[in-house]
């Protein structure tokens, strides 16, 4: 059977709990045989009985106490059973987790991993369907890194584990049954990939000898949608994208991306967060500074809550379509 | 030196801190605001008296008694509040966010409670035998993140001890205005066992402090240390609502007055002696020391 996303997550806590006894997670009903909402966690309650803790619904308790052990040496894991709920910590990771370190003037450091599943498209309705990581973008001192599908999202979860800082860690939650894909295979035989910035590593992915018109800068979960638009440009439209690929969403650096926009012109930014205000607002942004003459358009949420209704979630959140739409105007065809 | 005197010089030293610190706002050395721990010494004197050297700390935004009374160095603390290079945190933290050793303080009502239980949870699953302290006001009884905590703390036992120091108002607002309900009953709720003082004498809290700390390091769960006490000055530099009645009525438990006369009055003169110089130089040398800059980012 090939290994899922999820698969990939789970064994990244099994061997961060194995070869590391600092390792902690702690969450809502993460405990077997249930596992967790979504099974991250599955199998480890019993591997590790020391080091996973079942929490009471306290999302502010959970990243508070998981912040005093990553202070005093642990590496503390906490999973927000769902996105949505990460406001109910937000002080915790904006007023001490963010800030311990720098306030303290380096004294400190906080290696804390923050997990949590955002993301629709599964009929959730409005408090269980949000990506709402846009909110927690720029704050300074938090790292906000996104898996994807491509490369192995357990080595990111490990990296993030790795580290000395805080890291929201968001996960959609449509990634987690989806196989791992291979570069030069399947799906993307015909691309080629390059990595770039490790250890949270951006891809760029472009067909070779066509001269591409576009870059498609995503991430997480929408770049399957960005490759379903991309199959879709080129085969009915006869346009090439390059497709830029975000593992690390805050802080960013320009690179690959403004490499990628001074071969092709023009931006298309695609997230499932809402439009306003969002990661692709900053994302252009910075990318207009940069590069001279770019074009640029922004594929995200509409503003509303997400509903309930498939007709209205459909409609709410970005499709396959609005992509190769976007992408039209764009590039003016 | 007695017990008793070191009692004394610890309130003392305090107070006389705090006194220097008020008067150097009006010199404009100092900006920004905050927090003096005037009238409520006993506490932090009584309870550091007994803490172990080790034990973890989270103090709040009146922080500065804590610290000292922890074995903190002035000098440093002026240093940061003057917004010095060489403060304890460089500058960066002021009045509210200073750390040094295994002492940390933050700005934020309620927040700190559940890191305070998370260090405590360290202390336990590595068997250090020793505690995590929390300070709270009767203020921060109004934040939801402290009744998680305390569900936690309990549920897994962790040695805890929640300092709460009730100095009647939270900022401007008396607790009757702010408090619904019993304060010790909320701990009671949780299984957490409170000992209770309406006192300003240091040897009272000292023995409070005591019993509680004895509790919690034995691995029998969090508990609470209830202490009412007042504050003299205001909450911040210029939110004071009190009356000149009140602020007079409240004056009679001054705790320096309370232990003094258990003190010989060379004794009393000594300690004024001895702490005069150590809040002058810290004061004297912070202003000396540069400002610092942010050429490293």
């Amino acid at each position: 059977m090939a290994v899922t996303v999820l698969d990939s997550l789970n064994h990244a806590l099994d061997h961060a709990m194995d070869t590391d006894s600092r390792v902690y997670l702690l969450g809502e009903d993460i405990l077997d045989p249930y596992g967790g909402a979504f099974k991250v966690t599955r199998g480890l309650s019993t591997k590790f009985p020391e080091r996973v803790l079942t929490t009471p619904i306290s999302e502010a308790g959970i990243v508070g106490v998981a912040n005093g052990m990553a202070l005093r040496g642990l590496r503390p894991v906490a999973e927000i059973m769902f996105g949505d709920f990460v406001t109910l910590s937000a002080d915790q990771l904006v007023n001490h987790a963010a800030k311990f370190r720098w306030m303290y003037n380096d004294n400190v450091r906080l290696p804390l991993v923050v997990r949590t599943p955002m993301g629709g498209r599964r009929g959730y309705g409005p408090t269980h369907s949000q990506s709402l990581e846009k909110l927690f973008l720029g704050v300074p001192g938090l790292k906000v890194v996104a898996p994807n599908a491509l490369g192995n999202p357990g080595d990111l979860l490990l990296a993030a584990i790795a580290e000395e800082d805080p890291v929201l860690f968001v996960e959609h939650k449509l990634l987690y049954t989806r196989p791992l894909l291979e570069p030069g295979q399947g799906e993307l035989a015909d691309y080629e990939i390059q990595e770039f910035s490790e250890p949270y590593t951006s891809y760029v992915l472009r067909i070779p000898n066509y001269a591409p018109c576009l870059t498609i800068a995503t991430y997480g979960y929408n770049f399957e949608l960005a490759r379903a638009a991309a199959l879709d440009l080129m085969m009915e439209h006869e346009a090439f994208c390059e497709l830029v690929l975000f593992s690390q969403l805050s802080p960013f650096g320009l690179q690959p991306l403004a490499a990628s926009l001074r071969r092709t012109g023009n931006l298309l930014t695609v997230e499932e967060g809402t439009l306003s205000l969002g990661w692709g607002a900053e994302v252009a942004a910075r990318c207009v500074e940069a590069v001279e003459g770019l074009r640029v358009r922004r594929v995200a949420a509409r503003d509303l809550p997400v509903a309930n209704a498939k007709s209205l979630e459909d409609a709410i959140l970005p499709s396959v379509q609005d992509i190769v739409n976007a992408a039209l105007e764009l590039v003016g065809r | 030196m007695s017990d008793y005197f070191s009692l004394y010089k610890t309130m003392l030293l305090i107070r006389r801190f705090e006194e220097r610190l008020l008067a150097e706002f009006s010199t404009g050395k100092l900006v920004g605001t905050t927090h003096t721990y005037i009238g409520q010494e006993a506490d932090a004197a009584g309870i550091f008296s007994v803490a172990g050297a080790d034990d973890v700390i989270f103090s709040n935004h009146r922080c500065h008694g804590h610290f000292l009374a922890y074995g903190g160095d002035p000098y440093r603390l002026a240093a940061e509040l003057m917004g010095r290079a060489t403060g304890l945190v460089g500058g960066r933290g002021g009045s509210q966010h200073i750390q040094w050793r295994n002492f940390y303080s933050n700005g934020i009502q309620g927040g700190i409670v559940p890191v305070a239980t998370g260090m405590a949870l360290v202390e336990k699953a590595q068997k250090t035998g020793n505690i995590a302290l929390v300070f709270i006001g009767d203020g921060t009884l109004g934040e939801g993140s402290l009744y998680e905590s305390l569900n936690i703390a309990a549920l897994w036992t962790l040695p805890l001890l929640i300092v709460l120091e009730d100095n009647h108002y939270a900022q401007t607002t008396p607790s009757e205005k702010g408090v619904a309900g019993s304060m010790t009953g909320r701990f009671a709720a949780f299984g957490i066992p409170v000992w209770e003082r309406e006192t300003a004498d240091v040897l009272e809290v000292r023995l409070a402090a005591t019993e509680a700390i004895q509790r919690v390091r034995s691995g029998a769960g969090p508990a609470c240390l209830l202490l009412h006490t007042y504050r003299f000055s205001a909450h911040s530099k210029g939110d004071d609502p009190r009356s000149p009645e009140e602020l007079t009525r409240i004056r009679q438990f001054d705790p320096l007055n309370v232990h003094a006369k258990r003190l010989p009055s060379a004794e009393i003169e000594q300690a004024e002696t001895e702490v005069a110089p150590v809040v002058n130089d810290a004061f004297a040398r912070a202003d000396a020391d540069p400002f610092p800059s942010l050429r490293d980012y």
